[in-house]
């Protein structure tokens, strides 16, 4: 089963292997297919035991950022929640591109 | 900033859903080609959210469930062979093959264990040198990688009693499949996401492109899903066909380069016979013809006479994005968690399991 889980590492060997907590249980994973350095407080995607990819938290926060944005706009009623916005969407935002 | 919490907030998720409804005035069926979207789907009420214009049709994302009853067959007769041990990952002990199930056997006393992780095979092998450890790989392009990595360090220790029976399938050639099928209706697809981690995001656009249809990379938050499902509403009112990557905090347009280049070291694209789909062409793969030494196929004879599928099962249908499982007459009564009569209730990521746990249709 795939769980989308994040998880924070924490400590790194010598053997290319790290320690992550997700959500405060901590395992060992492989670095063996992460392509870049990774470091310590960094947070990787973690699939039956390997750390898949680093999750660009720049990226998440740029995401999160444009749901607050709607909200924003929804309360002050630039969208109108009656019309909806055929347009709207983080692929069509600038902050996105 | 909270990476799971955050992306579950309902008070955005309820202003995507507003916005989701307006903006969807024509029937629109979505087809999620991953097990983990259909479990979050049903999880977190996904369905109820977006208004009734919206199906969504349940792809074959479930490496368990589209795992033909031959290779299970396969399995069982090398799992029962003398000083073996037999290792696969949890989710494929219940499958039942054509006259038992890996758990059945070991039940019987054959040696097979269960991996948190296929790097346990290694370890296992390293400690049994006078037994051969068989690792039965499956999945899709999320677990190839990771099968590779094994492999890898297997040739490196010179492992000679680690064999592999390499299962593992490819998203793009099923969806494929799919779209050239008449019978099934699908107008846009929400991309699984952690296949799509592997091997990025470009290799959607030819999909998109020839068939035509919107297709958006989605995380599995709910939140990802509702952005995701949103771009694809707007995408079909304005007949784009284009590939959203809504989880870009993870997937880069060309994937884990790192990761596909294993991929291609050493594994070889060959037909598949898929369950409910039947015979794909090159949408399977297994150890290249150099490494035949630890190729298990090549080694042990695994000749089977598989019996066909139970006929009152539909999890073929159900695969095919046909039906849904409340359409199956077995359903919830003589097929169920405990005991499954096919693949789809099996697996974790199966539909016919998720819509049993979260109680819908029964």
């Amino acid at each position: 089963m795939c769980l989308s889980i994040p998880s924070k590492v924490v400590e790194i060997d010598e053997n290319n292997f790290a320690t992550v907590e997700t959500l405060g249980v901590k395992r060992g994973v492989s670095l063996d297919l992460i392509g870049e350095p990774v470091k310590v407080g960094e947070y990787v995607l973690i699939h039956v035991g390997f750390a898949m990819e680093k999750i660009d938290t720049k990226a998440a926060l740029e995401s999160l950022e444009f749901y607050k944005k709607i909200a924003k706009e929804m309360n002050d009623g630039t969208i109108s929640q009656d019309e909806g916005d055929m347009g709207l969407s983080k692929m069509n935002s600038n902050e996105k591109g | 900033m909270d990476l799971i919490n955050d992306f579950r907030d309902k008070t955005h998720i309820l202003n995507l859903s507003k916005l989701i409804k307006k903006a969807s005035n024509k029937p629109l069926n979505i087809m999620e080609i991953c097990g983990g979207h259909t479990h979050s789907i049903m999880k977190f009420g996904i369905d109820k959210l977006v208004g009734e214009n919206i199906k969504f049709i349940h792809g074959p994302g479930c490496p368990v469930c589209v795992m033909p009853r031959h290779n299970i067959d396969e399995a069982i007769k090398l799992s029962s062979m003398p000083n073996t041990i037999f290792t696969t990952l949890a989710d494929m002990l219940r499958v039942p093959g054509s006259f038992s199930t890996l758990q059945k056997q070991r039940a019987k006393g054959c040696d097979i264990r269960a991996l948190y992780s296929p790097l346990d095979a290694i370890n296992i092998a390293l400690e049994n040198p006078k037994k051969n450890v068989i690792f039965f790989a499956i999945g899709f392009e999320t677990t190839t990688p990771m099968s590779a990595v094994v492999v890898e360090k297997a040739l490196n220790l010179n492992l000679k009693n680690l064999f592999f029976h390499i299962n593992h399938v490819t998203v793009p050639a099923p969806v494929m499949a799919l779209l050239d099928d008449e019978n099934v209706k699908i107008d846009a697809f929400l991309g699984p996401s952690h296949v799509s981690v592997i091997i990025g995001s470009k290799p959607y656009e030819k999909i998109a492109k020839t068939y035509k249809k919107p297709i958006a990379i989605s995380g599995f938050e709910p939140l990802d899903m509702m952005d995701s499902i949103l771009n694809l509403v707007n995408q079909f009112n304005e007949n784009k066909f284009e590939v959203y990557n809504e989880y870009d905090r993870v997937v880069k347009p060309n994937g884990n380069e790192k990761a596909l280049n294993l991929i291609k070291k050493y594994f070889k694209e060959v037909d598949f016979s898929w369950r409910g789909l039947g015979l794909i062409p090159k949408s399977g793969l297994d150890l290249k013809g150099e490494f035949d030494a630890i190729n298990a196929r090549k080694v042990f004879d695994c000749s089977v006479e598989s019996k066909p599928e139970n006929k009152a099962c539909i999890c073929g249908e159900i695969l095919k994005g046909r039906k849904n499982p409340p359409d199956c007459k077995v359903f919830g009564k003589v097929c169920n968690p405990q005991n499954p009569l096919g693949s789809c209730m099996v697996s974790s990521e199966g539909a016919c399991a998720a819509y049993y746990k979260y109680k819908r249709g029964s």
